[in-house]
């Protein structure tokens, strides 16, 4: 940390290339993460904006429409998916073997397959009931909202299915070790967009 | 627009060019539209058959759309940006020229050349184009040239993600050129306000081609942003701390940051009006919740930043060439930096000044009308800066300030006008007068172009090996100056006159007047345009006696201008250990500017790869696709971008070496070309003798 490198890496000495390259590559993927997370920012302040009685527009509301029981499950599985990251992290830290980390990685793609699963479980149900994004300005708001961090959780699904490829033909050499890393950041990332999800879309309207 | 939706060619048929519909019905209007559409046709057609003529295919893909040099990037950009800029002048003097002709009566409103959706899809693309697919382009073009070598890199943080981001620019430039030859283009202007543009009212292809150009170049520009935060942030020389770099990447990181920040507003405002129109969602549309001021606060979330995206890497160049051409170093170093990052800052709160008349509270509109206000400020500052770095220096009046001068004066009346503007209860008054036009373009062109053509003027030896012609240079900036005057001072009066912006007809003959001097001003900008491109070809021919070997040919002070004329792929042979603000001035200070590193070593450089090529090939037919409803394309087009990103990722890639003889031998001879060659006096700076070897005595920054 004090030489300013990205901890976490294991790539050997320290201030070699590989170390200074994993660096920009990290600060990169949190850059990328910030402009995401401005796109989030904005679609929070369009379903506030859209959470009343003229964007609701006579369709159905937050009352009939969330199963905060099912919220509560996702919560808990993106959590714990993230909690597995750990695992990945730790692993390569301390040299544990491919083997270990690509469990850890199916793992965490598990977790994340089921929260998509509830997720979209939920959808159908909602859209069941008439919840349908073409409903009302406001449903069209929470779809987008909560559908975009879905699919950013598929897509991580995706590249964690791209990440054990590249371990099982490359093995885990520094580039591999950096993009697990920079996944790392993503996927924890979405837990954040998660937690404000979980409040913001469901509890504030239900409270 | 057609009812017939084939499942393989979507809603594409044959009577959607503007040839059909020139054979439906002649008029000046039609003519005009198919004249456009086979200059493009003929223009494409040339192109490749000069290609294959001079055998330049393979060179051009293996040594430009596969490489990964920033350098090169940066000179395709700027050549999009070009052909861009010339159908976009090209527009507007076709604007010009109708409104010239447009008085009509109450009875028969519609006269003049175009007719009026005609008229509506030329101020459309012109903005979109200029705005998106000109300025955009030019100024990360510019940066992506001079970035690296101002801050003693070898290359950008991220070399293959550039090359993605200009395929995504070009492949969103390409709809759009596109549009002029299959179906239309929108008629909403280049912000594209719902519920106008919802599918209710605009049921055609155009606002698809303007939502998919914005969206894939927008992703294109967020990742440009971040790489050069990255690369700035990351890759600077060692010793180079924040407060010795020049301006103009100072300029680029404010412009880097508000790039992050600002584009995924479009990205989100344009991916919510496709949903309304492919999906029937509800986000802008009159009925079921939807409102479409979210749309405009969205849209200049984006918008308002953009502008000041467009102007401060001009203000990085008015840094650079004020300097230079005075002979003195840069005044205000630090008051220019907080100025440019407190604008940076500033234009995220006034966005809202783009909607005054729209309904909001009168304290609403008061906050923002003092936002804007206060971002005269640190732009008056900056002004002061450079006329106080010209003071009392040695000023060579060459085609740079020359473009700073003109500056100088009609961006401060571009700027007072804003300040009016910013007034509320003025702007009920004006706001969709041709009085805005004027007052943007008051800015934009000064602001924009003229900087843009200034820095290329001044770093295009660095790029090509010559200098440009002074003389033609200068022609061209005083066109450019009187050519704006003449078609944009007129607008303010009409503005004032009650003339509406966008608006195909009139009927006042008090108007006419005006309208001509207008008209005589396009000519004078198409004549500028002209001379630009004869500017480059004449100094080509004559580059034997521009050539400047020696790179520095303006006796400049940052580190760029210690490489040769053009720059090696790698920029230096050695990183180079910053000592000093502006360090190539503090070598010239010292003595002995051009004393060679000590020894020599392997140099890693990104190796091409067709990656961008292929993503920004998927892009552009995922854009048209779409456009057309053309599903089975799209979603090939999408699996063929996940397959290039699964491909690359499995992909060990490994960098080229150049060996440190290759680079020894380079160095060493560049070194002795230098040493043969003879300085060049100051007053010699435009003649031959000036072979980009400066007499380092003159040196007074």
């Amino acid at each position: 940390m004090s030489n300013g490198l990205y901890p976490g890496l294991n790539l050997g000495d320290h201030e070699t290339e590989a170390n200074e390259k994993a660096e920009i590559n990290v600060f990169g993927c949190w850059v990328f993460l910030m402009s995401d997370l401005i796109i989030f920012g904005i679609l929070f302040a369009t379903y506030a904006a859209y959470l009343n009685p003229v964007g609701l527009a006579g369709g159905p509301g937050p009352q009939e429409l969330f199963d905060i029981k099912s919220v509560a499950i996702q919560t808990g599985l993106l959590l714990l998916g993230g909690v597995a990251y750990g695992g990945v992290s730790l692993t390569v830290k301390y040299d544990g073997g491919a083997n270990k980390v690509v469990l850890w990685l199916v793992i965490s793609a598990l977790l994340g397959a089921g929260f998509v699963f509830f997720e979209v479980s939920d959808f159908i149900s909602q859209a069941q009931m008439g919840g349908i994004p073409q409903a009302s300005g406001w449903l069209s708001a929470y779809w987008t909202l909560v559908g975009l961090h879905g699919l950013h959780v598929s897509v991580g699904i995706l590249w964690i299915a791209a990440m054990i490829a590249q371990i099982s033909t490359r093995g885990l050499d520094n580039t591999v070790k950096v993009r697990l890393s920079m996944l790392g950041v993503f996927w924890h990332f979405l837990d954040l967009i998660w937690v404000g999800i979980f409040s913001f879309v469901f509890l504030v309207p239900l409270a | 627009m057609t009812e017939h939706t084939s499942p393989i060619f979507g809603n594409l048929n044959w009577n959607i060019t503007p040839y059909t519909d020139l054979l439906d019905k002649v008029t000046t209007s039609t003519i005009i539209g198919a004249g456009a559409a086979t200059v493009l046709v003929v223009g494409a057609i040339g192109a490749v058959a000069l290609l294959t003529w001079m055998r330049w295919w393979k060179p051009l893909f293996r040594d430009w759309l596969t490489s990964a040099d920033a350098k090169k990037i940066g000179i395709m950009y700027i050549v999009l940006a070009l052909v861009m800029l010339a159908r976009g002048v090209i527009e507007g003097f076709v604007m010009r020229a109708h409104q010239a002709t447009a008085l009509g009566t109450l009875a028969s409103p519609e006269s003049g050349l175009v007719a009026p959706d005609h008229f509506a899809q030329l101020f459309s693309t012109h903005g979109t184009i200029m705005i998106f697919f000109v300025a955009m382009p030019l100024l990360i073009g510019l940066i992506n040239f001079v970035l690296p070598q101002q801050l003693g890199a070898r290359d950008m943080a991220f070399p293959v993600l550039n090359q993605v981001s200009l395929g995504m620019t070009a492949a969103g430039a390409g709809l759009i050129m596109i549009s002029l030859l299959v179906g239309q283009f929108g008629t909403g202007g280049w912000t594209m306000y719902p519920p106008y543009t919802g599918k209710e009212y605009s049921p055609g292809e155009g606002v698809d081609y303007w939502l998919w150009a914005i969206m894939i170049s927008g992703i294109g520009s967020t990742l440009t942003g971040l790489n050069f935060a990255v690369t700035i942030f990351k890759k600077r020389a060692p010793g180079m701390h924040f407060m010795r770099m020049p301006l103009f990447c100072w300029t680029s990181l404010c412009v880097a940051i508000m790039l992050i920040y600002a584009m995924p507003a479009l990205t989100v405002s344009s991916t919510m009006l496709l949903l309304d129109r492919y999906a029937d969602f509800h986000f802008f549309t009159n009925t079921a919740g939807g409102n479409m001021m979210n749309y405009a606060n969205i849209f200049w979330m984006f918008g308002h930043p953009e502008v000041y995206i467009l102007i401060l890497p001009a203000f990085g160049v008015f840094s650079e060439i004020s300097s230079t051409f005075s002979g003195k170093r840069l005044y205000g170093y630090t008051s220019l930096v907080i100025a440019s990052m407190s604008i940076s800052v500033i234009s995220f709160t006034v966005w809202l000044h783009h909607f005054f008349t729209m309904g909001s509270s009168a304290s609403v509109n008061i906050a923002f009308g003092i936002a804007t206000m206060i971002i005269g400020i640190p732009t008056g500052v900056k002004v002061y800066d450079w006329m106080a770095t010209m003071w009392r220096g040695r000023i060579r009046i060459t085609t740079p300030i020359v473009y700073l001068v003109g500056f100088f004066m009609l961006f401060v009346i571009g700027g007072l006008s804003g300040i009016i503007l910013a007034n509320p209860s003025i702007d009920y008054q004006v706001h969709n007068s041709t009085f805005l036009v004027a007052h943007f373009h008051n800015v934009i062109i000064p602001g924009v172009l003229y900087g843009m053509l200034a820095g290329i003027h001044y770093w295009f030896p660095k790029a090509f090996g010559f200098r440009l012609s002074e003389t033609w240079g200068r022609r061209t900036a005083y066109l450019f100056v009187g050519g704006f005057l003449f078609t944009f001072m007129p607008l303010y009066v009409l503005g004032l006159m009650g003339m509406p912006r966008r608006s195909p007809t009139f009927q006042n003959p008090e108007f006419m007047p005006w309208m001509y001097l207008a008209a005589f001003g396009g000519v004078l900008m198409l004549a500028a345009l002209a001379s630009l491109f004869w500017t480059f070809w004449t100094s080509w021919r004559n580059r034997e006696q521009l050539a400047v070997p020696g790179g520095d040919p303006w006796n400049g002070a940052t580190l760029e201008w210690s490489s040769p004329a053009p720059a090696p792929e790698w920029n230096f042979p050695r990183i180079p250990v910053v000592t000093a603000r502006d360090d190539w001035g503090a070598a010239k200070r010292a003595g002995d500017p051009w004393k060679g590193p000590d020894e020599y070593v392997d140099i890693e450089m990104p190796a091409n790869t067709y990656f961008g090529v292929i993503l920004a090939g998927a892009a552009f037919i995922l854009g048209f696709a779409m456009t057309w409803h053309i599903w089975w394309l799209a979603i090939a087009s999408l699996l063929t971008m996940f397959a290039a990103l699964f491909w690359r990722g499995m992909k060990v890639v490994e960098p080229v070496i150049v060996p440190a003889e290759e680079v020894e031998r380079a160095d060493k001879a560049f070194r002795e070309q230098v040493a043969g060659l003879t300085p060049a006096r100051r007053t010699e700076e435009e003649t031959a003798q000036n072979k980009g070897v400066p007499d380092i005595t003159e040196f007074a920054g």
